[in-house]
């Protein structure tokens, strides 16, 4: 037996899935149903989603946190996710990496928003080593002050998922459907978004950052792949979906607040 | 260790038990030197305390857990007149970017929900214990109670996790 074989028999094992231009609501679903439902680690990488969509997390509230006439006009989905967080628009040019954890496996790191975030940040370390100016600020992946990574976590009984949606590059247009947030991590300061945010591409190919990711994993688990459409033998019995697309009623509850408080 | 003392003999003035939190120490965060621990209620491995008056019981989640999770945004929680169960989720809190699910320790259903926590999801952070307060419940099994931690076992418990990591 190889000594890289026996390593892996040592680490947790992980599955990992693939997908590629998967709609964000449908990896959303596959998430919270893996979190809730399976008993094992999971990595889910999706290579772009198909139309732009703007995510929101647990708490987030329409009207603060978009301009939701153009949202309306132009027909732009918008979800509200199982995880905590900020507001982000994602569509073809996003990545999206995600880890769904037993704790037990990961015994170094206790359950808590701060310590998986520490963690998440070691291992995007790996990933972007030699890339210059990469860290974990706050809560955000950036290179200098520029954020390019965008996180978001929930954490459940004995398991916890940090997932991560990656700007590889972005169509400015889109961010104008986007309100500066009330909450903002200090070193933002008062920039808008275009000055905030900076393209992954500028800094790493695509499916380098994807071999590398997946590399880092590998260091930590034991990966195994499975395709999408096995998925059931692993995910059994019901729970509680909480991931929706708003409806039209919504919106337009929420634009009629957003002219109520002007 | 001349923190830990102080901390100590700060506890027994106040008559609180308390274990020194090993995160965030520093010379400038003494608040938040160590978690404290009420006697008079039964705690959860899960980090709920319960505190049992008659026939309610007040849950909430105890400043160990507030202090891990950091600044509470948004917490959700259930309706008035429905059902918990022991160990099975009913609600969440936000904080930093995650959600995180709270436990009930026992079962019973609930008579009282603190809406307060709607506008002032901070109060989870500066008064556990107190406004914090997340639901009131008529217990179905009182002997669950006793399976829960007493203050003593629970300052022990808390130590032990954050020494583990």
């Amino acid at each position: 037996m190889s000594l890289s074989r026996v390593k892996d028999l040592r680490l947790p094992l992980m599955n990992l899935v693939r997908l590629k231009g998967t709609p964000i609501l449908e990896q959303l679903h596959l998430e919270e149903r893996l979190l809730r439902t399976s008993s094992d680690n999971w990595c889910i990488v999706n290579d772009g989603t198909n139309v732009p969509t703007i995510v929101m997390g647990m708490s987030g509230k329409p009207s603060q946190l978009l301009e939701v006439r153009p949202v309306m006009e132009d027909r732009i989905p918008v979800i509200k996710r199982f995880t905590g967080g900020g507001t982000v628009i994602v569509d073809k040019s996003t990545l999206f990496v995600s880890l769904i954890c037993n704790k037990d496996d990961v015994p170094n790191v206790q359950p808590y928003p701060r310590s998986v975030m520490a963690w998440s940040g070691s291992l995007y370390g790996e990933v972007f080593k030699g890339v210059n100016g990469f860290q974990l600020r706050e809560n955000d992946y950036v290179f200098g002050d520029r954020k390019f990574g965008g996180n978001a976590q929930s954490i459940i009984k004995n398991r916890w998922i940090h997932h991560t949606s990656f700007l590889w590059d972005y169509d400015v247009r889109n961010m104008a459907y986007l309100k500066l947030p009330s909450r903002v991590p200090q070193y933002r300061l008062e920039r808008d978004h275009t000055e905030f945010v900076c393209r992954m591409k500028d800094y790493i190919e695509r499916s380098d950052f994807v071999e590398r990711t997946v590399k880092a994993v590998g260091n930590q688990f034991s990966l195994k792949q499975v395709n999408l459409e096995d998925i059931n033998s692993y995910a059994k019995g019901g729970y509680l979906k909480t991931t929706r697309l708003l409806t039209m009623e919504e919106l337009e509850e929420a634009m009629a607040g957003t002219i109520q408080n002007a | 260790m001349a923190l830990r003392m102080w901390a100590s003999s700060t506890a027994n003035a106040l008559k609180l038990s308390s274990s020194v939190s090993k995160s965030h120490l520093s010379p400038f965060s003494i608040s938040r030197c160590f978690s404290t621990v009420l006697e008079g209620l039964k705690y959860a491995s899960s980090h709920e305390w319960v505190k049992h008056e008659g026939s309610v019981a007040t849950i909430g989640i105890t400043a160990h857990a507030q202090d891990h999770l950091g600044e509470v945004v948004f917490v959700e929680l259930p309706e008035e007149n429905t059902s918990v169960t022991k160990e099975k989720s009913f609600g969440a809190v936000e904080s930093v970017k995650a959600t995180s699910e709270i436990l009930s320790p026992i079962s019973g259903e609930i008579i009282e929900v603190n809406k307060k926590l709607t506008e002032s999801p901070g109060l989870i952070n500066s008064s556990p214990y107190e406004d914090g307060w997340m639901i009131k419940v008529k217990p179905s099994s009182p002997a669950e109670l006793e399976s829960l931690m007493g203050p003593k076992e629970y300052t022990k418990f808390c130590e032990e996790e954050d020494a583990a990591h």
